[in-house]
C-alpha cells in the first residue's frame, strides 16, 4: 500500500511535529509512506473565500503530487474535506477523481482503512477534552453530530480509547464551532475570537488539562484564545497522542 | 467582567438531561414566574444587574454592502446582551435536540418534509392554481402580487374600499419583506402588531431580529424601558408577566375596534384553499376572527398539496423552533365568516426568480422555524439585527442575496460554514453548502472587495509554485510572519488583537524531512 503524506501548509509552518507524528505513526502501523517534496496546499484558503479560479493552479499541483498513490493521508479534517468536496476548480479527469476519492483524514484512515485496534505504545495519562473540527464532524463524518437523530458513533474517540490513561471530559457544547473557520478568523476577528473564548472557557470548566483534536488550525486558534484569557489549557494533535507523545 | 461570569452554565454531558429523562414531551411544570406559552417558557433571560444600553443593528446605507462584522462587534461590546442572547438561543437549540431525540422517526420526517416541499415547488404553478380555485370556491377574494410594492398597493386598495383606517396584524415576515408597516403609516393606516415580540419591536422602531422570537436580542430591562416610554408602564418593573400583560391589555382594545385584521401564513393547502397559521399567543385567531375584514398575506412557496401533508410539518415546526411538541394555536382559515369579507394575497416578491436559481432554489423549502438561527454560533454572538436584512442568520445568508446581490454581498461570508444549520433544518436545506456556493457566485460577479480577491490571487500564485512557497515560509522564524501570509495582509494585527500568536517552530516539517529523511538521496 503506497501512502502519500500530505502535510498542510499551516502544519508545515507551525506544527511540524504533527507532520512528524503522522509520518511515524503510519510507518509504525506498517505503511510505506512517501512525502512528495513539491507539495504546498490543498487550495482551501481560496475556495473558502469563493475564489475558485485563484485556487485552480494550487489544486492542479496537489493532484500532480498525489496522483500516483493508493491513498493520500493528511492530519487535517478541513483540508481533506476541501479535497474531497471542493477540489473542483480544475477539470475533473480520472486522475483528479482518483486523488479526491483516495484522500483520507488520518483518523478515518486509521479507523476505517487500517482498522487499528491496538496502540501499545500510546500512553497519555491526562484529562482530555476532544475538539471536533466542523468539517471533520459534519463534512467527513468523524462522529455523529448532536443535531442528528442517528445512532451514536465517534471515530476519534474510538481511537483515543486505545490510549492508556486518557480520561475524557464532556463539554457543555460539544459540537459548537470554535470560530476558526478558515479565512473567517481573519476577516471576522471579533466574532471568531469570541467563539474561541467561549470554546476554551467550556473546555476549562469541563476540567480538561489537554485539548486534543484532529485539526491543527482549530488548535492554533484555540491555543491563541486560551493564552489570551490566561487559561492553563494545553493543545495537542491527535496524531501526536496516538503516536505515543507523553505530554 | 470575565467570560466565567457571562456563562455560568452547568456542565452537561453529550446527551442533554432532557433526552436522558426519556421521551416526555410535555411542558415542564410551570414555576409560576414564567409565561405559559412555549416560547416564553424557555429559559428566562437573567436580568442584568447593571444597565447596559441595547446595541443597535447594522447601519443601512442604501444599496451599500452591509457591514455585518462591524454591527456584530458592537453587539459583542454589550456583553450582558450578548451573553443573554447566546444563552437563550442555545437553550432553544438544546430543547430542540431534546424533543427531536424524542421522536425516533425524526430523520425520516425531515426527509419526508423535504420531499413534499421539493415536489410542491417543482409543480408550484399547478398547486397555486388549485389553491386559487379552491379559495375562490370558498368565497375568498384572491389577489396576486408580483412584489412587495404590489402587495402593499393591493392591501391598501382593499382597505380603502372598506373605509378601513386601523389594522391589527399577526406576525408575518412576508409583510416585513414588503415594508408593509411603513407603507401603511405613510398612507394614514394605523397598523398594530399583536404578537408580543413584534409589538415590542414596533414600539421600539426596530425590525424583528429573529423569525420566531423577534425581540430575542432585548433583555427584559430593554423591554421595560420601551414599554415605559410608549405604554406608560413602570420603568423599574421588568417582570415578564407584568410586561406581557401590559402589552396584552393595551393591544386588546385595538383588536376589538380594528377595521381589518391581517395574518401571515405558515402553510397554504392547495386542496382546500386553507391558510394555516401557527402562533403561541393565539393572536392570529384574534386578528383573523375579530375584525369585519380579513386579509391573509401568503408567500407563494408556502403551498402544501393536501391537508394530510400538514401533519409532517406541524410535527417538525415547533419542535425545531422551540423544542415544544406543537405551537399552542394552529389555526385554519378557510372561508369568510357570515357578513364579512376574506382576502388572500399571493405574493411572489422574487420567489419565482429564486425558483429558477439552480443552486439556491431549495431555500424556498424554508418553513421559518428559526432552528438554523438558534444553532448558528455566529448569529448567537452577533444578534439578528447585525445582518441588516429581513432574514438573518443562516437562512438569511442564502436568501438575502437573492433580493439584492450588492447590498447583501457580505452576508455569505459571515459564517464559518460549520454545517450545524444544515443538520437542524427540518426540511433539509443544505444551508452551509449554499453559503459556500454564494461565495463563488459573488466572487465571479465581482461582489467582493477587490482587495480580498487580490489577496487570494496572490495566495494562489504562491501556493501553486513550490519554490515561491518554500521561499515564503522556508526560514523557520519567517513562518510566523506569514501566518499564512496569503490569508492575512497584516497578520499580526488581525490575528493578534484578540489571540496570542502561535509559537515559531524551530523548523518546518519540510526542512525536518529534508534533514532527517533525505540524507542519502542527495536532493
Ligand atoms: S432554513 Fe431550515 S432551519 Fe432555517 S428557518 Fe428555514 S426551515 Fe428552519
Amino acid at each position: 500500500m503506497r501512502v502519500g503524506l500530505f502535510v498542510p501548509c499551516y502544519v508545515d509552518a507551525f506544527e511540524p511535529e504533527v507532520g512528524i507524528a503522522t509520518l511515524e505513526l503510519l510507518e509504525r502501523l506498517g505503511c510505506t509512506v512517501e512525502y512528495p517534496f513539491d507539495q504546498t496546499c490543498c487550495g482551501q484558503p481560496m475556495t473558502n473565500t469563493g475564489c475558485h479560479a485563484e485556487a485552480a493552479a494550487t489544486e492542479a499541483l496537489f493532484v500532480k503530487n498525489f496522483s500516483g498513490f493508493d491513498y493520500v493521508v493528511a492530519p487535517s479534517g478541513s483540508c481533506v474535506h476541501q479535497v474531497r468536496e471542493h477540489l473542483t476548480a480544475i477539470p475533473q479527469t480520472d486522475e483528479v477523481r482518483h486523488v479526491r476519492a483516495s484522500t483520507y483524514e488520518l483518523v478515518e484512515f486509521l479507523h476505517d482503512v487500517l482498522k487499528v485496534e491496538d496502540l501499545p505504545w500510546a500512553n497519555f495519562p491526562h484529562k482530555v477534552a476532544y475538539h471536533t473540527n466542523c468539517n471533520a464532524l459534519r463534512g467527513i463524518h468523524h462522529a455523529r453530530p448532536t443535531e442528528l437523530v442517528k445512532p451514536y458513533f465517534s471515530k476519534p474517540l474510538d481511537l483515543l480509547r486505545l490510549v492508556k490513561g486518557v480520561e475524557l471530559v464532556d463539554l457543555a457544547r460539544p459540537d459548537e464551532c470554535c470560530g476558526f473557520g478558515g479565512t473567517f478568523s481573519v476577516f471576522e476577528p471579533a466574532v471568531s475570537a469570541k467563539m474561541g473564548y467561549d470554546k476554551v472557557a467550556d473546555q476549562n470548566r469541563a476540567g480538561a488539562a489537554y485539548v486534543v483534536s484532529a485539526d491543527s488550525s482549530c488548535l492554533m486558534h484555540q491555543k491563541g484564545c486560551a493564552e489570551r484569557l490566561g487559561l492553563p489549557l494545553k493543545y495537542i494533535h491527535i496524531a501526536q497522542v496516538l503516536n505515543g507523545a507523553a505530554a | 467582567m470575565s467570560v466565567e461570569d457571562l456563562n455560568p452554565r452547568e456542565r452537561e454531558g453529550v446527551i442533554h438531561p432532557e433526552v436522558r429523562a426519556g421521551h416526555d414531551e410535555s411542558e415542564r411544570a410551570p414555576d409560576g414566574r414564567r409565561l405559559q406559552h412555549a416560547e416564553a417558557a424557555s429559559k428566562p433571560i437573567r436580568a442584568p444587574q447593571t444597565r447596559e444600553p441595547q446595541p443597535r443593528g447594522a447601519k443601512i446605507r442604501g444599496d451599500r454592502p452591509i457591514n455585518q462584522s462591524e454591527a456584530a462587534e458592537r453587539f459583542l461590546a454589550a456583553p450582558l446582551h450578548q451573553a443573554a442572547h447566546d444563552e437563550r438561543l442555545w437553550d432553544l437549540r438544546k430543547k430542540r435536540d431534546a424533543s427531536a431525540h424524542g421522536v425516533p422517526e425524526w430523520e425520516e420526517l425531515r426527509e419526508l418534509a423535504s420531499q413534499i416541499k421539493t415536489h410542491t415547488l417543482s409543480h408550484l404553478d399547478r398547486y397555486l392554481e388549485q389553491f386559487e380555485a379552491a379559495a375562490k370556491a370558498n368565497g375568498v377574494h384572491v389577489h396576486w402580487a408580483k412584489d412587495g410594492a404590489d402587495h402593499n398597493r393591493i392591501v391598501l386598495e382593499i382597505l380603502r374600499s372598506h373605509g378601513a383606517k386601523t389594522l391589527v396584524k399577526s406576525k408575518s415576515m412576508l409583510t416585513e419583506e414588503c415594508g408593509f408597516r411603513h407603507h401603511m403609516a405613510a398612507n394614514g393606516i394605523e397598523v398594530i402588531e399583536t404578537d408580543l415580540g413584534e409589538r415590542i419591536q414596533q414600539l421600539d422602531n426596530e425590525e424583528p431580529s429573529h423569525v420566531v422570537a423577534p425581540a430575542v436580542h432585548k433583555t427584559r430591562m430593554d423591554v421595560a424601558e420601551v414599554f415605559a416610554k410608549t405604554l406608560g408602564t413602570d420603568p423599574d418593573n421588568d417582570d415578564a408577566h407584568y410586561l406581557a400583560e401590559s402589552q396584552r391589555e393595551t393591544t386588546r382594545p385595538y383588536i376589538l375596534k380594528a377595521d381589518a385584521g391581517m395574518t401571515g401564513c405558515n402553510f397554504a393547502i392547495a386542496e382546500t384553499g386553507t391558510v394555516v397559521t401557527c402562533t403561541n399567543e393565539g393572536n392570529a385567531d384574534l386578528s383573523g376572527n375579530v375584525p369585519p375584514l380579513q386579509i391573509h398575506s401568503i408567500g407563494i412557496e408556502k403551498i402544501v398539496p393536501k391537508v394530510e401533508h400538514l401533519g409532517v410539518f406541524i410535527r417538525l415546526l415547533s419542535r425545531s423552533a422551540l423544542g415544544s411538541p406543537i405551537t399552542q394555536y394552529t389555526s385554519h382559515f378557510r372561508a369568510p365568516r357570515a357578513g364579512t369579507e376574506m382576502h388572500m394575497v399571493l405574493v411572489d416578491n422574487g420567489r419565482s426568480e429564486r425558483l429558477g436559481m439552480e443552486e439556491f432554489w431549495t431555500s424556498l423549502k424554508c418553513i421559518r422555524c428559526g432552528a438554523c438561527m438558534n444553532t448558528c454560533p455566529v448569529y448567537r454572538r452577533s444578534g439578528g439585527l447585525s445582518y441588516g436584512a429581513t432574514y438573518s442568520g443562516p437562512i438569511g445568508l442564502i436568501i438575502d442575496p437573492t433580493f439584492n446581490k450588492r447590498k447583501y454581498s457580505t452576508l455569505p461570508f459571515s459564517s464559518t460554514m460549520n454545517g450545524s444549520c444544515t443538520n437542524v433544518c427540518p426540511v433539509k436545506i443544505n444551508i452551509h453548502e449554499q453559503i459556500f456556493a454564494w461565495r463563488k457566485v459573488l466572487v465571479e460577479e465581482h461582489q467582493i472587495p477587490a482587495l480580498k480577491q487580490g489577496m487570494m490571487k496572490a495566495a494562489g500564485a504562491v501556493l501553486s509554485r513550490p519554490a515561491a512557497y518554500r521561499a515564503a515560509i522556508g526560514a523557520a522564524d519567517s513562518a510566523l510572519k506569514v501566518l499564512p501570509r496569503f490569508a492575512v495582509y497584516n497578520p499580526l494585527n488581525t490575528w493578534g488583537k484578540k489571540r496570542e500568536m502561535p509559537d515559531a517552530p524551530r523548523q518546518t516539517f519540510h526542512a525536518w524531512y529534508k534533514q532527517n529523511r533525505m540524507k542519502d538521496t542527495g536532493r
